[in-house]
């Protein structure tokens, strides 16, 4: 029996057997051959075997995720029976060398060429014809490529990282969860977990060296454990706790249709973060009181230029009719720092945390922000829509992109259109120069959401990506604390409203603390909705509240913590 | 024979609209070829003519030789009209 430890991201409690993703080892010698014939037949047999493979494949994902994201395997096929790909691989072998040199050297001319082209486009099929070739140097060495399209059993994938790419084509039907060597509780693959609802470990440094493909895994995603090859007891001890976590989430679903309350009666909004259209109906199967954050990044990643005026409306309009006048909020293009536009060409810089990203881009490129306006504009006559500009560090930046805003307002107006009374204009609060003056910003915003996965990052200068320093990402940092109290009190003293839209919203210890300073309303993954308000429903504001002065004057995060255990959880 | 053609596709000649293209003469018989920009490909390679870059509003040449090539231009100029790539011209 082994045991790895790791971060939890996602809770609850699965059994399978591992399936690790690594990349097989295709490796392979310049043979001078021979018998040109039995090679051509070889490389031939080896099309074929990929041919089948790649329609297979296209099938199940056609039936499981639809057409428009099975599209990239009819790629693959057409480049596979590329009559000019394939003729040059041959004529490459009738000179002596065997299939998989003549392989390598044609592909990777065509990659060459594609690189070369100044066209994002065309960049992207190189990761095509790089997939392709894999595949039929695969069949030619006789080594097996793991596939995780054709799973037919249960598994807990096992991997360095996963990949936006790999996690499109998860199939919760067979992945029961997953354990990442890297990550933390903000990565890609935590987030994504999270959405699936499905266990996940992150960041056990080496669980692809420790564990080998198809061992039997307990994955324990409430606690961050990870058992190989447990013994019967200790499966017995995880089969009840499994029983529990069900139970206890049988138990949460009667939080669902009832308003978000505390013990005493303080009322708060419990609301989803979602990264696109479809996840909506998550926010709505659990309960939520509305969108507390809507990534709007998806409509112009894995594409080739900017999505239309019309195409940003109509998903905009499509959470908004499905939100059903609960309040939906939409934060404006945040891209830069790790999320990249190829399209925009947006240079590569030393600090891209500290650089040209989200609002400092939209005022720049004001043709895109504008077209982004707009397309919410017109969606506001379908819904409670409000917007929220992210990044803001000065003053001058929210005046800009507010007046943005009324000019295109304006504009429409006057064109006709209708367009909400009610519309409200907030920021977010990620940056400690807006939290320290947040009075100022009180007197020109609607609301402020606290963005706390930045605002963490930023006021500890703490890379929350780097390993190596992820001791200094601290939630309950008192330096952390004071800001979000600093921006309570401002926009209450301007009679606004404050949201969080970070996973600090979710987290048990900081609840108490966030409900005793005021915040209104709090935003996070659909799947921690219901144990939130489950939670806060056990919690007295007004015997937090005289609380908040100790707090603040605590000296380090685990005073808190343990503050926190020691008097507030355990308030009557 | 041949013909010319000009592409309406906004993002001119890839991704999408390049393999449907191939993909709906890749089943004939004759051999077809691309021309832009003094360029020739084979239309029946979606590397060949990705790699052409064709831009939005130019012009291509078509040409076919054999004996179902008349079928061929029909299946094209059907494609093209009702995907909306491009028209003849």
């Amino acid at each position: 029996m082994l045991e790895i430890q790791g971060i939890a991201v996602s809770r609850g409690i699965a059994f399978a057997n591992a399936y690790c993703l690594k990349e097989p080892d295709l490796t392979f010698e310049e043979v001078k051959i021979t018998d040109v014939h039995a090679e051509l037949e070889r490389f031939k047999a080896a099309i074929v075997k990929t041919k089948t493979e790649l329609q297979e494949i296209h099938e199940i994902a056609q039936q499981k995720f639809g057409a428009e994201k099975a599209a990239i395997f009819a790629a693959h096929l057409l480049v596979l029976e590329d009559p000019e790909m394939l003729a040059s691989i041959e004529a490459k072998i009738q000179s002596g060398v065997n299939a998989e040199f003549a392989l390598d050297e044609v592909s990777n001319m065509f990659i060459a060429l594609f690189e070369g082209l100044d066209n994002v486009y065309m960049q992207e099929r190189v990761a095509d014809i790089r997939d392709v070739s894999k595949r039929v140097l695969a069949h030619l060495l006789g080594v097996e490529m793991v596939d995780m399209n054709r799973l037919t059993s249960d598994v807990i994938i096992v991997a360095k990282d996963l990949t936006p790419s790999m996690t499109a084509m998860l199939d919760t039907t067979y992945v029961k969860g997953f354990i990442t060597d890297i990550g933390g509780k903000t990565s890609h693959s935590a987030i994504l977990a999270r959405t699936l609802e499905i266990p996940a470990v992150v960041g056990t440094k080496n669980a692809t060296e420790n564990i080998q493909h198809g061992a039997p895994i307990i994955l324990d995603g409430t606690n961050g454990k990870i058992i190989v090859n447990a013994t019967s007891e200790v499966s017995s001890f995880y089969m009840q706790q499994q029983r529990l976590h069900n139970e206890e989430n049988e138990e949460l679903l009667q939080y669902r249709s009832i308003p978000s309350l505390s013990a005493d009666g303080f009322s708060v909004e419990i609301a989803g973060n979602i990264g696109n259209p479809e996840d909506a109906d998550m926010v709505i199967n659990a309960g939520g009181d509305g969108i507390g954050l809507f990534r709007t990044e998806f409509l112009y990643m894995e594409r080739q230029e900017l999505p239309t005026e019309e195409e940003q409306f109509q998903a905009y309009k499509s959470v908004l009719e499905k939100m059903q006048g609960k309040p939906t909020i939409v934060r404006t293009l945040d891209i830069g720092g790790d999320k990249n536009l190829p399209y925009l060409k947006l240079a590569d810089e030393m600090n891209p945390f500290l650089g040209y990203r989200a609002i400092r881009i939209s005022l720049t490129q004001q043709e895109m922000f504008r077209v982004q306006i707009r397309a919410l504009l017109k969606a506001s006559a379908y819904g409670n829509l409000k917007i929220m500009f992210p990044m803001i560090a000065t003053l001058d930046e929210f005046k800009m992109a507010k007046a943005i805003f009324l000019e295109e307002k304006q504009s429409l107006t006057s064109d006709g259109f209708p367009i909400s009374e009610t519309l409200e204009v907030g920021m977010m609060i990620e940056i400690p120069s807006a939290a320290i003056i947040a009075d100022l910003f009180a007197k020109e915003v609607d609301f402020f959401s606290i963005g706390t996965n930045d605002l963490i990052q930023y006021t500890l200068a703490v890379d929350r990506m780097n390993e190596n320093v992820s001791y200094l990402y601290q939630p309950y940092h008192p330096a952390v604390l004071r800001l979000i109290k600093t921006v309570i009190d401002a926009a209450q003293n301007h009679g606004k409203w404050v949201g969080m839209c970070g996973e600090m919203a979710a987290d048990e210890i900081a609840l108490p603390i966030l409900l005793g300073f005021g915040l209104n309303e709090f935003s996070m993954s659909a799947s921690s909705i219901l144990r939130t308000r489950a939670h806060i429903a056990k919690l007295s504001k007004q015997q937090l509240m005289p609380h908040n002065e100790r707090i603040l004057q605590l000296s380090t995060a685990s005073e808190v913590e343990e503050y926190v255990k020691n008097n507030l959880l355990s308030l009557p | 024979m041949k013909k010319m053609f000009k592409i309406t596709a906004p993002e001119g000649l890839h991704a999408r609209p390049a393999a449907l293209l191939v993909t709906a003469v890749t089943p004939f018989e004759c051999d077809v070829q691309l021309t832009y920009k003094e360029k020739s490909v084979n239309l029946k390679s979606i590397m060949g003519v990705m790699a052409q870059g064709v831009a939005p509003g130019s012009i291509v040449e078509i040409s076919a030789e054999g004996p179902d090539a008349e079928k061929l231009f029909q299946t094209i100029t059907e494609v093209m009209v009702s995907k909306g790539i491009g028209e003849e011209c």
